[in-house]
């Protein structure tokens, strides 16, 4: 609508041009298109403002004539392009040649923002979670969000850290990208949430799976693909901002954007959000101190034109989040009690205050990004981006020590990249790029504690090829590959005793660099090379039903922890045991999808298997003592692990008000070696929802949904441990899942236009509306609380 | 005239962009070039060493009780030692001597203990034939410290002696762990033989 309105203003604006004298010129002209600059039949050419209407010939041809000398404006459309306007001088007959494009990447129509979400592959399942429901989740995290489809869960710290987990895989097994740019937060912690604000990004495709090698070869979980959204290049001004108040924290999300952009491809825009919670309740009591305090901002500017652009964006994310007293525990006996004790065993009034434990993390993320299309061959893409990510944890420490942090990592990552590819054949596309990191990880010894993660230079390079061919008009097959060089070179200090006690004294003597008596200070360095492959086919069996197929071979190197954590985490009363012995692991992942996407009805029957060698798992194995007392001991090995898994959904369009919407989703983690399940695999979850909507009625809409978690079976078996205060073995219940639960909640929401530019959106959100007891196997704080009772979330939101 | 513009706007712009990137490679470069090594942590305030002597009035050979832990949370468990086995209803006097042995010469703990007395507490849990314990010192607010108690011995059999140092607890507390919260710098348990 806007866009038809700023037509007509341009159109005015130029049409004292069309009355000048001596009108007898004649235009001709080609129409091309650009990639393959073949012409283009039937393409309509206007002069703006004139009922003069010709069609370009199969040569591409066309003539206007009775023109004056002048500036003409010509609307050129196409049914496949994106219609174009141009100036054009006419003095005399003039010829002129005119390209069309028919990609709307970087182009300019608002109108098209929704369908111009372009998949990443073509041969895996890929899920997009759009703006609307992403507002719904402003005031939450990316990992809340991304629960929304199936067969993605995840593994939280409390309810302010959630790691995404796709298809039973987490951590450094998934990528995310945030506006092309690979996020180096340290993700390969258990308790390190990913360091995005929700609320820059405009859609969030997820990737079930290592296919998209462009983004790196080692996402054997998958990819998670956050996009801002696309700013159209006519001279506009436009932004939004969303309120969302919520009770149980008693607290809430503020953000807004404003976007400036200017008909020639030059834009700016800057976004920022506010989120600020205090103890969050169960039902029963209040979660103290599990507050949580959020700053993002981002800007950017950058000139976005067809056939060359560049952008420069800059975003800083700042998290202090407040870490359930209670999980703070000495040693192994507490642990005992909490899990054995029914309430977490400090519960204090509700506050505000953000105490220890707590994690304070910024990030700081830089990115300077040029392309250039060359006609009738493809786009060449140059990226260079640099991250700082700074993490402090506090535990409760007394006297000098108590506000020292336990922990206080820096790490900092540049990384460049390049990609070609090549669009302009109708057959087939080719894309082939190079990337290369560099990255510096810093523990500063002034914690007092020693490093749980050592110094480190990583240096990274990767090479991929990926294409796409068209077999017929209902398949296409996609392939790609990838090399990554990975080589660490870290400085770590080794107790003594760990060193020989782990066997590192025969293996790895010679990387011993100094011995200072109790300590060694050693120079690991390794190297990693790993090759990563994928193949697959989309077939369309009818226009709304089409079914994929894809394998993918990928493998990663082992992260910082699992090679080098060596020591207490005080707040968790764990030691953590990596291993130097640690080589990269290696997926082979078959994945099928059957969909159809009717209007009336449609599914998706996704089933996978993930054949995984050398799968790195993280698991308890058994106690260690101290004169503090007795912790238990968690430790890295390898094993060849199998996950099998199945993703369904399906929806019904009753009438044009009414939809139901169904999703199972399942995943079986065995390790094949031990003959035992897997540790952390999400249990099996059915949702149902039903919903109501009419857009008559100010755009109204409510859903129920229905979710129902099943109680996870399948786990590890506990362990026996020492207890010094019970002067006997007991089964520590470490790995035994909570039982099962069903959650409802509530959604609606309507829109007011306030003026013609202006509306206001409104929505309530009431999530676990029963206020039903209960914890999750993947929240690393089921030990010590229930999770959060029923929670009232207000939207407001004015787009401008 | 147009393409000519063009193309100047991308060669600078590429000129700016190899410009920006190989600047920042250099910075990386120097930046890098100190490959001075990292300074080992020394974990402060550590204690290996936990002795208790237990006299008993009148007796002259007092029973040790004694937990060594040279590697702190490395992987070897602390060496526990007990010289001797305990009398029937007995009444011990105990004291405590607090040891980090990493240094040389060993520092005496116990010192510092007694010079932040206000913040620290022991605890004592008694069980089998151990009958209990008393404090026998008081900080400068007169709450119990520990670092002097009294044990007194029941009837013969096995028991255990589980002693707890709390920094920064709760003070005055109800005498149990739950109540004085806190630090937990040692948790040991001694099984003896009362006979």
């Amino acid at each position: 609508m806007r866009l038809s309105f700023f037509t007509l203003v341009f159109v005015l604006a130029t049409s004292p041009y069309l009355f000048a004298q001596n009108c007898t010129n004649v235009l001709t002209g080609t129409i091309i298109d650009f990639h393959d600059s073949t012409p283009l039949v039937g393409a309509t050419v206007q002069v703006a403002g004139n009922d003069n209407v010709v069609l370009s010939d199969i040569y591409g041809n066309f003539s206007l004539d009775s023109l004056c000398d002048g500036i003409y404006e010509l609307e050129v459309s196409h049914p496949e392009c994106s219609t174009k306007f141009i100036k054009i001088k006419v003095l005399g007959d003039t010829t002129e040649k005119i390209t069309l494009e028919h990609h709307l990447e970087e182009l300019d129509e608002v109108k098209v923002i929704g369908n111009a979400i372009t998949d990443a592959t073509n041969s895996t399942q890929e899920k997009i979670l759009k703006i609307e429901t992403l507002e719904r989740y402003s005031a939450g995290s990316l990992g809340d969000a991304l629960k929304e489809i199936s067969g993605v869960n995840s593994l939280n710290t409390g309810a302010n850290i959630v790691k995404p987990i796709i298809q039973g895989l987490g951590g450094s097994r998934v990528l995310i990208l945030n506006n092309g740019v690979r996020m180096q937060d340290m993700e390969w912690g258990d308790e390190h949430a990913p360091n995005v604000d929700i609320n820059t990004t405009d859609h969030v495709a997820v990737i079930k799976g290592a296919a998209a090698l462009q983004y790196g070869g080692d996402a054997i979980g998958g990819v998670i693909l956050m996009e801002p959204a696309l700013i159209p290049a006519k001279d506009t001004l436009y932004g939004k901002t969303l309120l969302t108040g919520a009770t149980n924290g008693r607290g809430g999300n503020i953000t807004t954007e404003l976007i400036k952009a200017h008909k020639n491809g030059w834009f700016a825009k800057g976004q920022a959000s506010f989120k600020r919670y205090g103890d969050y309740e169960a039902p029963d009591y209040v979660l103290t101190n599990t507050g949580v305090s959020e700053l993002g901002v981002s800007i950017g500017i950058g000139k976005h034109d067809f056939i060359w652009g560049w952008d420069a964006n800059y975003s800083y994310f700042d998290t202090n989040i407040a870490i359930l007293r209670a999980s703070d525990i000495g040693n192994v006996d507490d642990l005992i009690r909490a899990i054995n004790g029914g309430e977490p065993l400090i519960i204090d009034d509700f506050d505000y205050a953000i105490n220890k434990p707590k994690q304070e993390v910024t990030h700081h993320l830089a990115k300077l990004k040029f392309y250039r299309r060359f006609e009738g061959l493809g786009k060449w893409n140059l990226q260079y981006d640099f991250q700082h990510n700074q993490r402090f944890e506090f535990d409760i420490r007394v006297g000098d020590d108590s506000e020292k942090p336990s922990i206080d990592l820096l790490l900092s990552t540049h990384s460049l990249s390049t990609d070609f590819k090549i669009d302009s054949k109708t057959n087939y596309k080719l894309n082939f790029g190079v990337a290369g990191l560099y990255q510096n990880n810093f523990a500063n010894p002034d914690t007092g504690v020693r490093r749980l993660i050592p110094d480190y230079d990583r240096y990274d390079i990767g090479i991929f090829t990926m294409g796409e061919y068209v077999i017929s008009s209902t398949l296409l097959l996609d392939a790609g590959l990838r090399y990554d060089y990975n080589k660490i070179d870290a400085k770590k200090f080794y107790r003594k005793s760990r060193w020989e006690e782990r066997g590192y004294d025969v293996e790895f003597a010679d990387f011993v660099i100094d011995d200072l008596g109790t300590q060694l200070l050693t120079n690991p360095v390794f190297d990693y090379n790993n090759l990563s492959a994928t193949v697959g086919l989309q077939y369309e069996v009818t226009t709304d039903t089409e079914i994929r197929f894809n394998y993918a071979r990928s493998q990663r190197a082992p992260n910082p922890s699992e090679l080098f954590s060596d020591g207490l985490h005080h707040s968790a009363a764990r030691i953590e045991l990596g291993d130097l012995r640690i080589k990269s692991e290696t997926s082979r992942k078959l994945s099928l999808s059957l969909q159809k996407e009717g209007v009336k009805w449609g599914y998706t029957l996704a089933p996978f298997a993930n054949f995984i060698a050398d799968f790195i798992v993280l698991e308890p194995t058994g106690v260690e003592f101290n004169i503090r007392g007795a912790f238990p001991v968690w430790t890295y090995r390898q094993t060849t692990a199998r996950l099998l898994g199945l993703d369904a959904n399906l929806y019904y369009q009753w009438t044009n008000n009414w939809l139901t919407e169904h999703a199972f989703s399942i995943v079986k983690g065995s390790d094949m070696d031990l003959e035992i399940p897997l540790i952390n695999i999400p249990a099996a979850n059915f949702r149902n929802s039903v919903s109501y909507s009419n857009s008559d009625w100010k755009d109204f809409k409510i859903s129920l949904e229905s979710q129902y978690v099943f109680r996870q079976n399948e786990f590890p078996p506990n362990i026996m441990v020492f207890s010094p205060e019970q002067g006997q073995e007991v089964i520590l219940d470490i790995n035994t899942p909570p039982e099962a639960y069903h959650l409802i909640a509530l959604d609606t929401s309507f829109k007011i236009p306030l003026t013609e530019r202006n509306t206001l959106s409104v929505g309530l959100t009431i999530n676990n509306l029963l206020n039903e007891t209960y914890r999750d196997y993947l929240n690393r704080l089921r030990y010590y609380s229930d999770n959060l009772g029923r929670n009232f979330m207000i939207r407001l939101k004015l787009n401008y | 005239m147009k393409t000519i513009t063009f193309k100047n706007s991308v060669t600078s712009i590429l000129r700016q962009t190899i410009l920006f990137i190989t600047s920042t490679l250099l910075l990386l470069s120097c930046s890098n070039d100190d490959n001075a090594n990292p300074i080992p942590v020394e974990e402060e305030e550590t204690i290996t060493t936990i002795t208790i002597t237990l006299v008993q009035e009148g007796v002259g050979e007092p029973t040790i009780l004694q937990s060594k832990d040279l590697d702190g949370d490395g992987p070897n468990a602390p060496e526990i030692s007990i010289s001797g086995n305990l009398a029937t209803n007995a009444s011990y006097n105990g004291t405590i001597v607090l040891l980090n042995e990493t240094e040389s010469p060993a520092k005496n703990v116990t010192e510092e203990v007694k010079e932040e007395d206000d913040e620290h507490q022991f605890f004592f849990n008694a069980t089998g034939s151990l009958i209990g314990t008393s404090y026998a010192d008081t900080d400068e607010n007169g709450n119990p410290i520990g670092l002097a108690f009294i044990l007194n011995t029941g009837d013969a059999g096995n028991a255990t002696l589980t002693v707890t140092l709390r920094h920064q607890p709760k003070k005055p507390n109800d005498g149990t762990l739950a109540d004085a919260g806190g630090e937990t710098d040692i948790a040991q348990t001694f099984n003896v033989k009362v006979e």
